[in-house]
Protein backbone atom coordinates (compact mmCIF):
# COMPACT_ATOMS: atom_id res chain seq x y z
CA UNK A 1 0.00 0.00 0.00
CA UNK A 2 1.12 3.51 -0.78
CA UNK A 3 -0.22 6.64 0.84
CA UNK A 4 -1.54 9.28 -1.52
CA UNK A 5 -2.94 12.77 -0.99
CA UNK A 6 -5.05 14.16 -3.79
CA UNK A 7 -7.54 16.92 -4.25
CA UNK A 8 -10.57 15.73 -6.18
CA UNK A 9 -13.30 18.15 -7.22
CA UNK A 10 -12.09 20.60 -4.62
CA UNK A 11 -11.98 18.20 -1.64
CA UNK A 12 -8.78 16.82 -0.14
CA UNK A 13 -8.39 13.05 0.31
CA UNK A 14 -5.65 10.98 1.94
CA UNK A 15 -5.82 7.26 1.21
CA UNK A 16 -3.74 4.10 1.18
CA UNK A 17 -3.93 2.49 -2.24
CA UNK A 18 -2.38 -0.45 -4.00
CA UNK A 19 0.19 0.95 -6.44
CA UNK A 20 -1.48 -0.93 -9.28
CA UNK A 21 -4.82 0.78 -8.75
CA UNK A 22 -5.83 2.86 -11.78
CA UNK A 23 -6.90 6.44 -11.16
CA UNK A 24 -10.34 5.74 -12.66
CA UNK A 25 -10.92 2.90 -10.18
CA UNK A 26 -9.80 5.10 -7.31
CA UNK A 27 -12.32 7.74 -8.37
CA UNK A 28 -15.15 5.32 -8.88
CA UNK A 29 -14.61 2.67 -6.22
CA UNK A 30 -12.95 4.61 -3.40
CA UNK A 31 -14.51 8.03 -3.81
CA UNK A 32 -17.82 6.88 -5.32
CA UNK A 33 -17.40 9.30 -8.22
CA UNK A 34 -19.10 7.08 -10.76
CA UNK A 35 -19.68 9.99 -13.15
CA UNK A 36 -16.34 9.07 -14.69
CA UNK A 37 -16.83 5.86 -16.67
CA UNK A 38 -14.71 3.15 -18.30
CA UNK A 39 -15.51 2.46 -21.93
CA UNK A 40 -12.60 0.36 -23.16
CA UNK A 41 -9.59 -1.68 -22.18
CA UNK A 42 -7.12 -0.04 -24.54
CA UNK A 43 -7.01 3.67 -23.60
CA UNK A 44 -8.69 4.53 -26.88
CA UNK A 45 -12.20 5.72 -26.08
CA UNK A 46 -11.69 8.73 -23.80
CA UNK A 47 -14.85 8.03 -21.72
CA UNK A 48 -12.68 8.17 -18.58
CA UNK A 49 -11.24 11.64 -19.30
CA UNK A 50 -10.64 13.83 -16.23
CA UNK A 51 -8.40 16.84 -15.64
CA UNK A 52 -5.19 16.55 -13.65
CA UNK A 53 -3.79 19.98 -12.72
CA UNK A 54 -6.10 21.43 -15.33
CA UNK A 55 -5.08 19.26 -18.30
CA UNK A 56 -7.12 16.38 -19.73
CA UNK A 57 -5.89 12.83 -19.21
CA UNK A 58 -7.36 9.36 -19.61
CA UNK A 59 -7.84 8.22 -16.02
CA UNK A 60 -7.76 4.55 -17.06
CA UNK A 61 -4.19 5.11 -18.26
CA UNK A 62 -2.83 6.60 -15.09
CA UNK A 63 -2.11 5.05 -11.69
CA UNK A 64 -3.73 6.56 -8.61
CA UNK A 65 -0.24 6.84 -7.08
CA UNK A 66 0.79 9.07 -9.99
CA UNK A 67 -1.93 11.52 -8.90
CA UNK A 68 -0.35 11.90 -5.46
CA UNK A 69 0.05 15.61 -4.70
CA UNK A 70 -2.03 16.65 -7.69
CA UNK A 71 -5.46 18.09 -8.30
CA UNK A 72 -8.09 16.07 -10.16
CA UNK A 73 -11.33 17.42 -11.58
CA UNK A 74 -14.05 15.04 -12.73
CA UNK A 75 -17.31 15.75 -14.51
CA UNK A 76 -18.89 15.78 -11.05
CA UNK A 77 -16.85 18.79 -10.03
CA UNK A 78 -17.88 21.08 -12.86
CA UNK A 79 -21.19 22.48 -11.63
CA UNK A 80 -20.84 25.42 -9.25
CA UNK A 81 -23.56 26.20 -6.70
CA UNK A 82 -26.05 24.05 -8.56
CA UNK A 83 -25.32 25.81 -11.89
CA UNK A 84 -24.16 23.56 -14.71
CA UNK A 85 -20.85 24.43 -16.37
CA UNK A 86 -21.43 26.24 -19.72
CA UNK A 87 -20.18 23.19 -21.63
CA UNK A 88 -22.56 20.91 -19.69
CA UNK A 89 -25.37 23.33 -20.48
CA UNK A 90 -24.47 23.36 -24.17
CA UNK A 91 -24.44 19.53 -24.30
CA UNK A 92 -27.89 19.58 -22.73
CA UNK A 93 -29.27 22.28 -25.02
CA UNK A 94 -27.84 20.80 -28.23
CA UNK A 95 -28.84 17.28 -27.21
CA UNK A 96 -25.25 16.21 -27.73
CA UNK A 97 -25.86 12.69 -26.51
CA UNK A 98 -27.71 9.54 -27.38
CA UNK A 99 -26.94 6.80 -24.84
CA UNK A 100 -24.76 9.28 -22.94
CA UNK A 101 -21.93 6.90 -22.15
CA UNK A 102 -19.25 9.00 -23.86
CA UNK A 103 -20.65 12.26 -22.47
CA UNK A 104 -18.54 12.73 -19.30
CA UNK A 105 -15.34 12.27 -21.30
CA UNK A 106 -16.58 14.40 -24.18
CA UNK A 107 -17.45 17.23 -21.79
CA UNK A 108 -14.08 17.06 -19.99
CA UNK A 109 -12.16 17.03 -23.27
CA UNK A 110 -14.30 19.83 -24.74
CA UNK A 111 -13.46 22.02 -21.75
CA UNK A 112 -9.75 21.29 -22.22
CA UNK A 113 -10.06 22.12 -25.90
CA UNK A 114 -11.82 25.42 -25.21
CA UNK A 115 -9.23 26.34 -22.55
CA UNK A 116 -6.54 25.99 -25.22
CA UNK A 117 -8.52 27.50 -28.06
CA UNK A 118 -11.59 29.54 -27.08
CA UNK A 119 -12.73 29.94 -30.71
CA UNK A 120 -12.12 26.63 -32.46
CA UNK A 121 -13.17 25.93 -36.04
CA UNK A 122 -15.28 22.84 -36.73
CA UNK A 123 -12.14 21.01 -37.86
CA UNK A 124 -10.24 22.03 -34.73
CA UNK A 125 -13.11 20.72 -32.61
CA UNK A 126 -13.11 17.38 -34.43
CA UNK A 127 -9.31 17.07 -34.09
CA UNK A 128 -9.41 18.19 -30.47
CA UNK A 129 -11.90 15.43 -29.70
CA UNK A 130 -10.07 12.74 -31.66
CA UNK A 131 -9.26 10.80 -28.50
CA UNK A 132 -12.96 10.49 -27.60
CA UNK A 133 -15.13 7.93 -29.32
CA UNK A 134 -18.93 8.04 -29.41
CA UNK A 135 -20.25 4.54 -29.97
CA UNK A 136 -23.62 6.01 -30.99
CA UNK A 137 -21.70 8.23 -33.47
CA UNK A 138 -23.54 11.34 -32.39
CA UNK A 139 -20.59 13.55 -33.29
CA UNK A 140 -22.63 16.14 -35.14
CA UNK A 141 -24.44 17.50 -32.09
CA UNK A 142 -21.32 17.17 -29.96
CA UNK A 143 -19.51 19.52 -32.34
CA UNK A 144 -22.54 21.84 -32.24
CA UNK A 145 -22.46 21.85 -28.44
CA UNK A 146 -18.80 22.84 -28.39
CA UNK A 147 -19.50 25.62 -30.90
CA UNK A 148 -22.44 26.78 -28.78
CA UNK A 149 -20.35 26.78 -25.61
CA UNK A 150 -17.59 28.71 -27.40
CA UNK A 151 -20.11 31.28 -28.62
CA UNK A 152 -21.62 31.61 -25.17
CA UNK A 153 -18.23 32.19 -23.60
CA UNK A 154 -17.43 35.13 -25.86
CA UNK B 1 -7.97 -5.60 -16.52
CA UNK B 2 -5.62 -4.12 -13.97
CA UNK B 3 -1.87 -4.70 -13.77
CA UNK B 4 -0.41 -7.55 -11.73
CA UNK B 5 0.92 -6.55 -8.30
CA UNK B 6 4.13 -4.58 -8.15
CA UNK B 7 6.16 -2.51 -5.70
CA UNK B 8 6.26 1.19 -6.44
CA UNK B 9 9.21 3.52 -6.03
CA UNK B 10 9.09 7.25 -6.80
CA UNK B 11 12.62 8.68 -6.69
CA UNK B 12 13.22 12.43 -6.92
CA UNK B 13 16.67 12.35 -8.56
CA UNK B 14 18.36 10.47 -11.39
CA UNK B 15 20.90 9.02 -8.90
CA UNK B 16 18.10 7.61 -6.72
CA UNK B 17 16.39 6.18 -9.79
CA UNK B 18 19.61 4.50 -10.94
CA UNK B 19 20.21 2.94 -7.55
CA UNK B 20 16.60 1.73 -7.43
CA UNK B 21 17.18 0.15 -10.85
CA UNK B 22 20.41 -1.47 -9.68
CA UNK B 23 18.71 -2.83 -6.54
CA UNK B 24 15.77 -4.33 -8.43
CA UNK B 25 17.78 -5.83 -11.30
CA UNK B 26 15.86 -7.47 -14.14
CA UNK B 27 12.55 -7.29 -12.32
CA UNK B 28 12.16 -3.52 -12.57
CA UNK B 29 10.62 -1.28 -15.19
CA UNK B 30 10.65 2.48 -15.22
CA UNK B 31 7.43 4.35 -15.91
CA UNK B 32 7.49 7.75 -17.60
CA UNK B 33 4.08 8.94 -18.81
CA UNK B 34 2.81 5.37 -18.71
CA UNK B 35 0.91 5.80 -21.97
CA UNK B 36 2.57 2.78 -23.57
CA UNK B 37 3.56 0.88 -20.44
CA UNK B 38 0.21 0.89 -18.64
CA UNK B 39 -1.71 -0.69 -21.54
CA UNK B 40 0.97 -3.42 -21.62
CA UNK B 41 0.70 -4.01 -17.86
CA UNK B 42 -3.09 -3.98 -17.98
CA UNK B 43 -3.12 -6.62 -20.69
CA UNK B 44 -0.63 -8.56 -18.51
CA UNK B 45 1.82 -8.76 -21.39
CA UNK B 46 4.44 -7.80 -18.83
CA UNK B 47 4.46 -8.03 -15.05
CA UNK B 48 7.50 -6.32 -13.51
CA UNK B 49 7.96 -6.71 -9.75
CA UNK B 50 9.06 -3.12 -9.26
CA UNK B 51 7.90 0.02 -11.03
CA UNK B 52 10.18 3.04 -10.77
CA UNK B 53 8.26 6.25 -11.47
CA UNK B 54 10.34 9.00 -13.10
CA UNK B 55 7.46 11.48 -12.72
CA UNK B 56 8.93 13.18 -9.64
CA UNK B 57 12.37 13.88 -11.09
CA UNK B 58 12.11 17.55 -12.06
CA UNK B 59 15.61 17.55 -13.58
CA UNK B 60 14.37 15.32 -16.41
CA UNK B 61 11.74 17.81 -17.52
CA UNK B 62 12.22 20.86 -19.73
CA UNK B 63 13.68 22.16 -22.97
CA UNK B 64 16.81 24.30 -23.32
CA UNK B 65 18.92 26.00 -25.95
CA UNK B 66 22.46 24.63 -25.90
CA UNK B 67 24.13 26.59 -28.67
CA UNK B 68 24.10 24.32 -31.70
CA UNK B 69 21.42 22.00 -30.32
CA UNK B 70 18.03 22.01 -28.62
CA UNK B 71 18.01 19.71 -25.61
CA UNK B 72 14.76 18.02 -24.60
CA UNK B 73 14.55 16.39 -21.16
CA UNK B 74 13.31 12.79 -21.34
CA UNK B 75 10.28 13.50 -19.13
CA UNK B 76 9.06 16.50 -21.12
CA UNK B 77 5.50 15.74 -22.23
CA UNK B 78 4.48 15.58 -25.87
CA UNK B 79 2.18 18.58 -25.21
CA UNK B 80 5.07 20.67 -23.86
CA UNK B 81 7.30 19.76 -26.81
CA UNK B 82 4.45 20.60 -29.18
CA UNK B 83 3.99 24.08 -27.67
CA UNK B 84 7.69 24.95 -27.32
CA UNK B 85 8.90 27.94 -29.40
CA UNK B 86 12.57 26.80 -29.41
CA UNK B 87 11.66 23.41 -30.83
CA UNK B 88 9.36 25.03 -33.38
CA UNK B 89 12.11 27.38 -34.55
CA UNK B 90 15.11 25.05 -34.62
CA UNK B 91 13.63 21.55 -34.93
CA UNK B 92 10.37 22.14 -36.77
CA UNK B 93 10.14 18.50 -37.84
CA UNK B 94 9.84 17.48 -34.18
CA UNK B 95 6.97 19.96 -33.66
CA UNK B 96 5.20 18.62 -36.75
CA UNK B 97 5.65 14.98 -35.74
CA UNK B 98 4.70 15.34 -32.07
CA UNK B 99 1.46 17.08 -33.08
CA UNK B 100 0.55 13.82 -34.84
CA UNK B 101 1.17 11.58 -31.80
CA UNK B 102 -2.01 9.98 -30.43
CA UNK B 103 -4.59 12.43 -29.04
CA UNK B 104 -4.56 15.44 -26.69
CA UNK B 105 -5.09 13.42 -23.49
CA UNK B 106 -2.21 11.07 -24.29
CA UNK B 107 0.02 13.99 -25.30
CA UNK B 108 -0.61 15.55 -21.87
CA UNK B 109 0.98 12.55 -20.14
CA UNK B 110 3.14 10.75 -22.69
CA UNK B 111 6.77 11.88 -22.77
CA UNK B 112 9.35 12.54 -25.47
CA UNK B 113 11.89 10.23 -23.83
CA UNK B 114 9.33 7.54 -23.07
CA UNK B 115 8.18 7.36 -26.68
CA UNK B 116 11.76 7.08 -27.98
CA UNK B 117 12.78 4.56 -25.30
CA UNK B 118 9.71 2.49 -26.13
CA UNK B 119 10.94 2.28 -29.75
CA UNK B 120 7.68 1.15 -31.30
CA UNK B 121 8.54 0.93 -35.03
CA UNK B 122 5.23 2.70 -35.69
CA UNK B 123 6.00 5.47 -33.16
CA UNK B 124 6.01 8.93 -34.68
CA UNK B 125 9.12 10.38 -33.06
CA UNK B 126 11.86 7.90 -33.97
CA UNK B 127 12.19 8.67 -37.68
CA UNK B 128 12.28 12.45 -37.15
CA UNK B 129 14.90 12.02 -34.40
CA UNK B 130 16.96 9.80 -36.72
CA UNK B 131 16.60 12.15 -39.68
CA UNK B 132 17.79 15.08 -37.57
CA UNK B 133 20.82 13.16 -36.18
CA UNK B 134 19.57 13.40 -32.60
CA UNK B 135 21.90 12.30 -29.81
CA UNK B 136 20.65 10.34 -26.83
CA UNK B 137 22.13 11.01 -23.39
CA UNK B 138 21.97 7.86 -21.29
CA UNK B 139 22.82 7.71 -17.58
CA UNK B 140 24.11 4.61 -15.81
CA UNK B 141 25.91 3.83 -12.57
CA UNK B 142 29.23 4.49 -14.31
CA UNK B 143 28.22 7.97 -15.54
CA UNK B 144 26.60 9.19 -18.72
CA UNK B 145 27.23 8.35 -22.35
CA UNK B 146 25.92 9.83 -25.57
CA UNK B 147 24.60 7.59 -28.33
CA UNK B 148 23.96 8.69 -31.92
CA UNK B 149 20.45 8.08 -33.26
CA UNK B 150 21.90 5.67 -35.83
CA UNK B 151 23.11 3.44 -32.95
CA UNK B 152 20.19 4.07 -30.58
CA UNK B 153 17.46 2.13 -32.38
CA UNK B 154 18.49 -1.52 -32.30
CA UNK B 155 15.37 -3.52 -33.16
CA UNK B 156 11.62 -3.73 -32.53
CA UNK B 157 11.05 -2.15 -29.08
CA UNK B 158 14.80 -2.35 -28.43
CA UNK B 159 17.24 0.53 -27.98
CA UNK B 160 20.82 1.01 -26.82
CA UNK B 161 19.52 1.74 -23.27
CA UNK B 162 20.65 -1.13 -20.98
CA UNK B 163 18.43 -2.51 -18.19
CA UNK B 164 20.30 -0.54 -15.53
CA UNK B 165 20.32 2.73 -17.49
CA UNK B 166 18.01 5.69 -18.06
CA UNK B 167 17.52 8.02 -20.97
CA UNK B 168 17.92 11.50 -19.51
CA UNK B 169 17.81 13.87 -22.47
CA UNK B 170 17.84 14.08 -26.24
CA UNK B 171 19.96 16.62 -28.14
CA UNK B 172 18.60 17.75 -31.48
CA UNK B 173 21.12 19.62 -33.66
CA UNK B 174 19.52 22.88 -34.83
CA UNK B 175 18.15 23.10 -38.34
CA UNK B 176 17.21 26.75 -38.18
CA UNK B 177 15.51 28.06 -41.29
CA UNK B 178 14.82 24.61 -42.72
CA UNK B 179 11.33 23.68 -43.87
CA UNK B 180 9.81 20.53 -42.40
CA UNK B 181 6.77 18.34 -42.69
CA UNK B 182 5.56 15.05 -41.18
CA UNK B 183 3.18 13.18 -43.47
CA UNK B 184 1.30 10.47 -41.58
CA UNK B 185 -1.00 7.97 -43.24
CA UNK B 186 -3.72 6.52 -41.00
CA UNK B 187 -7.14 5.01 -41.51
CA UNK B 188 -8.70 6.06 -38.21
CA UNK B 189 -8.19 9.00 -35.83
CA UNK B 190 -5.49 9.09 -33.14
CA UNK B 191 -3.62 5.99 -34.17
CA UNK B 192 -0.17 4.80 -35.08
CA UNK B 193 0.75 5.37 -38.70
CA UNK B 194 0.51 2.70 -41.37
CA UNK B 195 3.49 4.55 -42.85
CA UNK B 196 4.70 8.07 -42.11
CA UNK B 197 7.48 10.21 -43.54
CA UNK B 198 9.36 13.04 -41.87
CA UNK B 199 11.13 15.45 -44.19
CA UNK B 200 13.33 18.48 -43.47
CA UNK B 201 14.85 20.47 -46.31
CA UNK B 202 16.97 23.55 -46.76
CA UNK B 203 15.91 25.49 -49.81
CA UNK B 204 18.12 28.25 -51.25
CA UNK B 205 16.62 30.27 -54.09
CA UNK B 206 14.22 27.51 -55.11
CA UNK B 207 16.91 24.79 -55.04
CA UNK B 208 17.13 22.11 -52.38
CA UNK B 209 20.61 22.33 -50.87
CA UNK B 210 20.23 19.80 -48.03
CA UNK B 211 17.59 17.20 -47.24
CA UNK B 212 16.71 14.73 -44.48
CA UNK B 213 14.07 12.04 -44.87
CA UNK B 214 13.03 9.62 -42.11
CA UNK B 215 10.69 6.65 -42.57
CA UNK B 216 8.26 5.44 -39.89
CA UNK B 217 6.99 1.84 -39.83
CA UNK B 218 9.05 0.73 -42.83
CA UNK B 219 11.13 -1.77 -40.84
CA UNK B 220 11.88 -2.94 -37.32
CA UNK B 221 13.48 0.44 -36.53
CA UNK B 222 13.09 3.97 -37.87
CA UNK B 223 14.96 4.32 -41.19
CA UNK B 224 16.57 7.07 -43.19
CA UNK B 225 16.04 7.32 -46.95
CA UNK B 226 19.63 8.35 -47.74
CA UNK B 227 19.24 7.70 -51.47
CA UNK B 228 16.30 10.12 -51.59
CA UNK B 229 18.24 12.67 -49.54
CA UNK B 230 21.16 12.51 -51.99
CA UNK B 231 18.90 12.63 -55.04
CA UNK B 232 17.14 15.75 -53.73
CA UNK B 233 20.30 17.83 -53.32
CA UNK B 234 20.69 20.35 -56.13
CA UNK B 235 17.16 19.76 -57.41
CA UNK B 236 14.49 22.44 -57.80
CA UNK B 237 11.65 22.09 -55.30
CA UNK B 238 9.16 21.17 -58.01
CA UNK B 239 6.67 18.33 -58.16
CA UNK B 240 8.50 16.66 -61.03
CA UNK B 241 11.97 16.75 -59.49
CA UNK B 242 10.76 15.69 -56.04
CA UNK B 243 8.64 12.88 -57.51
CA UNK B 244 11.72 11.49 -59.28
CA UNK B 245 13.89 11.70 -56.16
CA UNK B 246 11.17 10.13 -53.96
CA UNK B 247 10.91 7.06 -56.20
CA UNK B 248 13.63 5.26 -54.27
CA UNK B 249 12.06 5.83 -50.80
CA UNK B 250 11.09 2.16 -50.43
CA UNK B 251 14.46 0.73 -51.46
CA UNK B 252 16.25 -1.33 -48.85
CA UNK B 253 13.31 -1.20 -46.44
CA UNK B 254 11.66 -4.16 -44.77
CA UNK B 255 8.13 -3.03 -43.90
CA UNK B 256 5.62 -5.23 -42.09
CA UNK B 257 2.63 -6.88 -43.76
CA UNK B 258 -0.59 -6.72 -41.77
CA UNK B 259 -4.30 -6.02 -42.14
CA UNK B 260 -3.55 -2.41 -43.06
CA UNK B 261 -1.47 -3.39 -46.06
CA UNK B 262 1.31 -5.69 -47.23
CA UNK B 263 4.95 -4.79 -47.60
CA UNK B 264 4.69 -3.86 -51.30
CA UNK B 265 1.77 -1.56 -50.57
CA UNK B 266 3.82 0.15 -47.86
CA UNK B 267 6.85 0.51 -50.17
CA UNK B 268 4.63 2.24 -52.71
CA UNK B 269 3.03 4.37 -50.01
CA UNK B 270 6.49 5.47 -48.87
CA UNK B 271 7.25 6.97 -52.29
CA UNK B 272 3.93 8.85 -52.40
CA UNK B 273 4.21 10.15 -48.84
CA UNK B 274 7.86 11.13 -49.33
CA UNK B 275 6.91 13.27 -52.30
CA UNK B 276 4.12 14.93 -50.31
CA UNK B 277 6.31 15.44 -47.24
CA UNK B 278 9.25 16.94 -49.17
CA UNK B 279 7.03 19.25 -51.23
CA UNK B 280 5.22 20.45 -48.10
CA UNK B 281 8.54 20.92 -46.30
CA UNK B 282 9.99 22.89 -49.21
CA UNK B 283 6.88 25.05 -49.43
CA UNK B 284 7.39 26.31 -45.88
C1 LIG C 1 -4.49 5.07 -27.65
C2 LIG C 1 -3.03 5.40 -27.87
C3 LIG C 1 -2.63 5.92 -29.09
C4 LIG C 1 -1.30 6.22 -29.34
N1 LIG C 1 -0.97 6.72 -30.55
C5 LIG C 1 0.32 7.00 -30.83
C6 LIG C 1 0.70 7.51 -32.09
O1 LIG C 1 -0.12 7.76 -32.97
N2 LIG C 1 2.02 7.76 -32.33
C7 LIG C 1 2.97 7.55 -31.36
O2 LIG C 1 4.16 7.80 -31.62
N3 LIG C 1 2.65 7.08 -30.14
C8 LIG C 1 1.34 6.81 -29.85
N4 LIG C 1 1.02 6.32 -28.60
C9 LIG C 1 2.11 6.11 -27.60
C10 LIG C 1 2.46 7.40 -26.86
O3 LIG C 1 3.23 8.24 -27.71
C11 LIG C 1 3.28 7.19 -25.59
O4 LIG C 1 3.27 8.40 -24.91
C12 LIG C 1 4.73 6.86 -25.76
O5 LIG C 1 4.91 5.80 -26.65
C13 LIG C 1 5.36 6.42 -24.44
O6 LIG C 1 5.70 7.50 -23.66
P1 LIG C 1 5.44 7.42 -22.10
O7 LIG C 1 6.12 8.60 -21.52
O8 LIG C 1 4.02 7.28 -21.83
O9 LIG C 1 6.29 6.12 -21.71
P2 LIG C 1 5.91 4.87 -20.79
O10 LIG C 1 4.69 4.21 -21.29
O11 LIG C 1 5.94 5.27 -19.36
O12 LIG C 1 7.20 3.98 -21.08
C14 LIG C 1 7.38 3.32 -22.32
C15 LIG C 1 8.62 2.43 -22.24
O13 LIG C 1 9.82 3.18 -22.21
C16 LIG C 1 10.55 2.96 -21.03
N5 LIG C 1 11.05 4.26 -20.61
C17 LIG C 1 10.29 5.39 -20.48
N6 LIG C 1 11.08 6.44 -20.14
C18 LIG C 1 12.34 5.96 -20.05
C19 LIG C 1 13.61 6.57 -19.73
N7 LIG C 1 13.70 7.89 -19.47
N8 LIG C 1 14.71 5.80 -19.74
C20 LIG C 1 14.62 4.48 -20.04
N9 LIG C 1 13.46 3.85 -20.34
C21 LIG C 1 12.33 4.58 -20.35
C22 LIG C 1 9.58 2.32 -20.06
O14 LIG C 1 10.23 1.46 -19.16
C23 LIG C 1 8.67 1.55 -21.00
O15 LIG C 1 9.25 0.34 -21.36
C24 LIG C 1 -0.31 6.03 -28.31
C25 LIG C 1 -0.70 5.52 -27.08
C26 LIG C 1 -2.04 5.20 -26.84
C27 LIG C 1 -2.43 4.65 -25.51
S1 LIG D 1 -11.78 3.87 -20.59
FE1 LIG D 1 -10.10 5.21 -20.63
S2 LIG D 1 -9.82 5.50 -22.71
FE2 LIG D 1 -11.42 4.06 -22.73
S1 LIG E 1 -23.89 8.98 -26.91
FE1 LIG E 1 -23.64 6.85 -26.87
S2 LIG E 1 -21.51 6.67 -26.88
FE2 LIG E 1 -21.75 8.72 -27.33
Amino acid sequence: MTKIEVTVDGAKYADDVEPRMLLVHYLRERLGKTGTVVGCDTSNCGACTVHVDGRSVKSCNMLAVQADGHEVTTVEGLAQDGELHPVQKAFHECHALQCGYCTPGMIMQSIDLLNDNPNPSEEEIRTGLEGNLCRCTGYHNIVKAVQTAAGGAQ
Amino acid sequence: MIPAKFDYVAPTSVEEALSALADAGDDAKVIAGGQSLLPVLRMRLNAPEVIIDLGRIDALRGIRDDGDAIVIGAMTTHADVQADPLVREHATLITKAVTEVADPQIRHRGTFGGALAHADPAGDLGAPALALDAEFVIAGSGGTRTVAASDFFVDLFTTAIEDDELLTEVRIPKKTGWGAHYEKFVRVAHQWPIVAIGAAVKVDGGTISEARVGLTNMGSTPLRATSVEQALVGQPATDEAVRAAAASAGEGTNPPSDLNGDADYRRHLATVLTRRAVLAAAGG
